[in-house]
C-alpha cells in the first residue's frame, strides 16, 4: 500500500473549490448549512444499506448513512431550508464509484415541489459541470422501452426471468426488487450513460424509500427522482414523506425485507417519529454524492482519484 | 477447497465457474439507487480462452480453482507430448498436450523457462517469456551493411517460428523476438 493520497495537489484544490461553489449557492439561496452528527443511536432502515456499528461506553451506535433523520428533526423543529455537506457511511461499498465513506450534499427545500428541487439541482450542477438542461424520463418508460418489462403490469416471474436473462443470475434466486435493479443496471444505465444528463423519475411504490406515493394516471408512482449525468448516478431525491403512521409502516416493512434477507433490524428512530407527530413541513429533499461530482467535473475515473484517501489507502 | 466471495474478487483471482477453471478480469461493484449490490465480472475462461461476463448478488462466493502458474524448463517432446520440469529442483516433470502448450509451441527451446499453469496438478496453458533470443536458420541472403534501409524479409528461427526480420540479418545470427507480436526487436548481444 502506498503511502501517498490518492488525490493529486490539483485535485485537493478541485475538491476545496468544490466545496466553496457549493456554499456560494446556497448561501444566495438562503438555505441554512448544518452539521448533524455522524455517529447516532438510529441508523436508515433501508434494506439494500448496511450501517457501520460504533460503539463506545453508553452508546451502541452507528455511522450515520445518510443524514436525513435528523435533518428531519431540525426542520421540524422549525429549522427552514437547511443543506449539509460531510461524511456518511455505508457497509460493503467499495468499487470504482463507491466507497465506504463518501461525502454527502443533502438538502431540504420546505415548500418545493419535486419539480422545483429538480430545477435547483439541475442549477447546482450547472454551476459546476458545463452541461445542457437535464431531459426528464420517466422510470417506467425507460423500464418499457430499454429491458422490455412494465414494473406496474409485469409479474414477479416475467421479470425475474428477465433479469436472469440478462444477468446470468438463476432467476429463482432474485427477488422482484433485485430483478428490477438488474434490469435498470444493465439495460437501462448503459443508455443513460449515452446521455450527458437525464433526471428519471416516478419509481416504484416498493422503491419508494422516505418518498411520498402518490396516484398518476392508472398508477401509484413515488414521487422520486434520480440525476444521471454521463452514466454516473449523482443523487436521489423526494417528495418527502410527512406521515408519522407511514413512516412507521415503512420501518416495518423494511425490517421484514431485512429478516428475510438474513439482516440485522433496525430500531426504528424514536426521534425521527416523534419529529414527525410534531409534524415536518411539506418538503422536497435531495441527497447528492458530492466525490462523484467531483469526478465529472475532473474527468477523473474512480473515485481513488478524487478522495485523498480511498478505503485502499487506509 | 476455498471459496471467495465477491468483495474478494480481484483481478487475477483464480475460481471455478460452471465447472471451468477462470481467471478474473475484472470486477465492478454496482450498487442502482437505492437498489440491492451486485458485482459484474470479467473472466476469462482458461480452458477456451473465451471471455464471460456475469453478475452475482453481493456475498454469492465461488470455489477457488486449483490452479498454478509455475516457471518450468522445456526438456523434450515425444511428438505427442511437451515434457517441462520444474525449476525448485525437484525435477518434477509434467506433460503438456497440444491443445496445452497451443501457440507457445513455436517458440519452445529446450532447456529455456516457460510459464506453465496447472489446473489439478495439469499443464492448461504454456506461455513463453515476452522475449526470447533464437538463432536465424533459414532466410534470404542479406545485404552486408545495409543497416540503414528499411525492408524486412521473413527469418524461420530454430523453434519453426518464422518472423520479419530486417535485411541485413544472416542465418546463423541470433535475434531477441516479442514473443507477444511475434516481431523482430534486435540482435542477441552475444
Amino acid at each position: 500500500m502506498s503511502w501517498q493520497p490518492g488525490a493529486s495537489l490539483s485535485m485537493l484544490r478541485a475538491r476545496a473549490r468544490l466545496r466553496q461553489q457549493v456554499r456560494d449557492f446556497f448561501a444566495e439561496r438562503g438555505v441554512l448549512e448544518v452539521d448533524t452528527p455522524v455517529l447516532g443511536r438510529y441508523g436508515v432502515s433501508e434494506p439494500a444499506i448496511d450501517s457501520i456499528a460504533a460503539s463506545a461506553p453508553g452508546l451502541d451506535g452507528v455511522l450515520q448513512t445518510s443524514p436525513e433523520y435528523f435533518m428531519k428533526r431540525l426542520l421540524a423543529a422549525g429549522s427552514g431550508s437547511i443543506y449539509q455537506m460531510g461524511s456518511v457511511f455505508r457497509a460493503g461499498e467499495s468499487g470504482h464509484r463507491h466507497n465506504p465513506e463518501f461525502t454527502m450534499l443533502e438538502w431540504y427545500r420546505p415548500g418545493f415541489s419535486i419539480e422545483a428541487l429538480m430545477e435547483e439541482v439541475a442549477a447546482l450542477v450547472r454551476v459546476v459541470l458545463e452541461i445542457g438542461s437535464p431531459v426528464i424520463h420517466d422510470y417506467r418508460d425507460l423500464l418499457r422501452s430499454h429491458a422490455g418489462v412494465d414494473p406496474w403490469m409485469d409479474d414477479d416471474a416475467i421479470l425475474r426471468s428477465r433479469a436472469s436473462e440478462v444477468s446470468g443470475i438463476p432467476a429463482d434466486a432474485l427477488d422482484r426488487g433485485e430483478a428490477l435493479d438488474l434490469l435498470l443496471s444493465h439495460q437501462v444505465e448503459p443508455i443513460l450513460a449515452g446521455e450527458e444528463a437525464v433526471f428519471v423519475r416516478g419509481y416504484p411504490p416498493d422503491q419508494a424509500a422516505l418518498a411520498q406515493v402518490v396516484r398518476e394516471g392508472d398508477i401509484e408512482v413515488a414521487q422520486r427522482f434520480e440525476l444521471y449525468v454521463r452514466g454516473v448516478e449523482l443523487c436521489n431525491g423526494y417528495r418527502e414523506l410527512t406521515d408519522a403512521g407511514e413512516q412507521r409502516a415503512r420501518f416495518e416493512r423494511d425490517n421484514q425485507i431485512r429478516r428475510r434477507q438474513g439482516k440485522p433490524e433496525m430500531a426504528p428512530d424514536p426521534g425521527l417519529l416523534a419529529a414527525l407527530e410534531a409534524g415536518l413541513p411539506p418538503c422536497s429533499g435531495v441527497a447528492l454524492g458530492l466525490d462523484r461530482l467531483l469526478m465529472l467535473q475532473t474527468g477523473a475515473a474512480s473515485l481513488d482519484e478524487v478522495l485523498p484517501f480511498s478505503v485502499d489507502r487506509l | 477447497m476455498a471459496t471467495y466471495s465477491t468483495n474478494e474478487f480481484r483481478g487475477g483471482l483464480k475460481v471455478m465457474l460452471d465447472g471451468d477453471p477462470c481467471v478474473i478480469l475484472e470486477n465492478e461493484f454496482v450498487k442502482p439507487g437505492k437498489g440491492q449490490a451486485f458485482s459484474r465480472v470479467k473472466l476469462r475462461n482458461l480452458m477456451t480462452n473465451r471471455v464471460w461476463e456475469r453478475t452475482f448478488k453481493s456475498g454469492d462466493s465461488l470455489e477457488a480453482a486449483d490452479v498454478m502458474e509455475l516457471d518450468m524448463e522445456y526438456v523434450y517432446s515425444d511428438g505427442e507430448f511437451w515434457h517441462f520440469m520444474k525449476t525448485d529442483g525437484s525435477y518434477e516433470q509434467f506433460a503438456a498436450d497440444e491443445r496445452a502448450v497451443g501457440d507457445a509451441v513455436k517458440w519452445l527451446k529446450e532447456q529455456d523457462v516457460y510459464n506453465v499453469t496447472l489446473y489439478n496438478g495439469s499443464p492448461l496453458n504454456v506461455t513463453p517469456p515476452a522475449f526470447v533470443e533464437l538463432e536465424v536458420v533459414d532466410t534470404d541472403p542479406g545485404l552486408k551493411g545495409d543497416t540503414a534501409q528499411g525492408g524486412s524479409k521473413p527469418a524461420t528461427l530454430s523453434t519453426g517460428a518464422v518472423v520479419q526480420v530486417p535485411l541485413f540479418i544472416e542465418i546463423g545470427e541470433v535475434i531477441r523476438v516479442d514473443t507477444r507480436k511475434n516481431e523482430y526487436v534486435a540482435r542477441a548481444k552475444s
